[in-house]
């Protein structure tokens, strides 16, 4: 079974991109099938379904739902075989800009918007630096100079990607993505993250409510950039 | 250098009729059609090198060969250079920082960026500053500065050019410009003048390329007699714009 994480900012169009690479590697003889994590809410489930291929959307609710990928990755391969499917697109839900749900024997793919500009790539963090393709769409809106720019930009970022130029609309890099996908390997047992998620377990993530420095609790980082440890 | 388009399929998925399309350095070929007809379709084909995997099926071939990925996707390497309909920029970036990104990208000498501006200067009214905001430029500015880029910077044997005639800068400077020399130049227009310009002219109809006209040497003489209408109204034009007032002796073609 392979592997391929797509993950990407909120709105740049990873399912377009991803639905056009299903549809492309169904038409070479592939079979894939679909994981849509999202936090809260999707309907992704109906449009992904009417390429006629597995999916199964799977809600995150009060998790962080890149650590709720992470943790699923076992089950949603074991339900990815059990759908006769040779190759997994697993699309996250695309929202922290600190971690980068990539595991180290997949194939890492950022989505990424051109009409954001220039500087986006440099803000985007692990997501894009640590990703093996970065798909930028939306590339129809601007002009061939900016396009190109926004690319430099990229490869500035993360100098060893791949890039493909995609169009949710037209379809345009599905036929790349697919054609990277097929020459995957499989995904490995015993997989590790590429990228150091964050500094421990936070005092929000379970639950603290008060805000101010004597509520939290971790390894914390203050305005000046003092890290300390805090707790028992 | 010779560009070749192979037919695909319109939007009802009939073919092309215009099966196979050959166009050679130093030749300006026209697209026209209403809106909606396609021709923005044809020039994405033209490009992206389309491989029959985009929309159209058309395949695009440099030389009778179909280019390989690697110069389909990395501009330092891709012979194409493209003026879209696309007026504003996004980038919130300096006009001179972006050229400077635009020129690493070609991998080209930063050091053209005074010779873009100079160059975009004199195609606008209103002049281009280094230091300008490119997301404040007006509509004239940004497509002045995005042609000179093109005929500095991209500097490709292959141009191609969607809708000039709503650039609200000087459109024939902006094409000869452009076309350079040698150049193989693709340009969707509505306008009769710059249509007359170009030796052939694909017409589109629901996505399909229908035909191709040769322009006849009535019509070249035609497009002479619109250039001096053409003139003529630039000429009132920039009367106008400068407070002044027209007299009927001025009027007169």
């Amino acid at each position: 079974m392979k592997l391929v994480v797509i993950a990407g900012t909120p709105g740049s169009g990873k399912t377009s991109v991803l639905m056009h690479a299903a549809r492309c590697l169904e038409g070479s003889g592939s079979r894939p099938a679909v994981v849509k994590v999202d936090c809260l809410w999707t309907e992704d489930d109906k449009r992904i379904g009417r390429l006629g291929i597995p999916v199964h959307v799977a809600l995150s609710r009060d998790m962080c739902p890149d650590h709720f990928s992470i943790y699923n990755v076992d089950e949603m391969l074991e339900w990815a075989k059990k759908q006769d499917a040779d190759v997994l697109l697993n699309e996250t839900a695309g929202l922290c800009l600190r971690c980068a749900p990539y595991p180290d024997h997949c194939l890492a793919v950022c989505v990424i918007d051109v009409t954001t500009g220039p500087n986006t790539p440099l803000k985007v963090g692990p997501l894009l630096t640590t990703a093996d393709v970065v798909v930028t769409t939306k590339g129809d809106l601007v002009s061939q100079a900016e396009r190109e720019v926004f690319r430099e930009r990229v490869l500035e970022a993360n100098p060893h990607c791949r890039i493909v130029e995609a169009n949710g609309l037209t379809g345009k890099g599905g036929s790349d993505l697919a054609e990277i996908i097929r020459a995957l390997p499989p995904a490995a047992e015993n997989m590790m993250l590429r990228h150091n998620p964050p500094l421990a377990v936070c005092t929000l993530c379970s639950g603290e409510l008060r805000v101010s420095k004597r509520y939290h609790r971790g390894v914390l980082r203050h305005m000046d950039g003092f890290m300390e440890y805090s707790g028992e | 250098m010779r560009l070749t388009i192979l037919g695909g399929v319109d939007k009802d998925g009939c073919a092309d009729h215009i099966e196979t399309l050959h166009i050679d350095s130093g030749e300006i070929v026209g697209i026209v059609g209403p809106t909606g007809s396609g021709k923005s379709t044809l020039i994405s084909d033209l490009e992206q090198f389309a491989q029959r995997d985009t929309e159209s099926r058309r395949q695009v071939l440099i030389d009778g060969q179909p280019p390989d990925a690697e110069v389909r996707a990395d501009p330092r390497r891709k012979p194409v250079a493209q003026l879209s309909q696309n007026m504003h920029f996004l980038a919130d970036m300096t006009v001179s920082d972006f050229l400077a990104m635009h020129a690493k990208s070609r991998g080209r000498e930063e050091n053209l960026i005074a010779k873009v501006i100079d160059l975009a200067n004199t195609l606008t009214g209103e002049p281009i500053h280094p230091e300008h905001h490119l997301t404040a430029l007006s509509g004239g500015q940004s497509r002045a500065l995005m042609t000179a880029d093109i005929a500095v910077i991209s500097d490709s044997p292959i141009v191609l050019i969607d809708e000039i005639e709503n650039a609200g800068i000087k459109k024939q400077e902006a094409l000869k410009l452009l076309a350079g020399e040698g150049k193989i130049v693709v340009v969707v227009t509505h306008d009769p003048v710059l249509a007359l310009m170009t030796s052939r002219r694909v017409v589109m109809k629901k996505g399909n390329m229908v035909r191709v006209i040769q322009t006849s040497e009535e019509e070249q003489k035609v497009c002479n007699s619109l250039s001096r209408v053409d003139r003529w109204l630039i000429n009132l034009r920039e009367a106008i714009r400068r407070g002044e007032t027209v007299s009927a002796a001025e009027a007169a073609l």
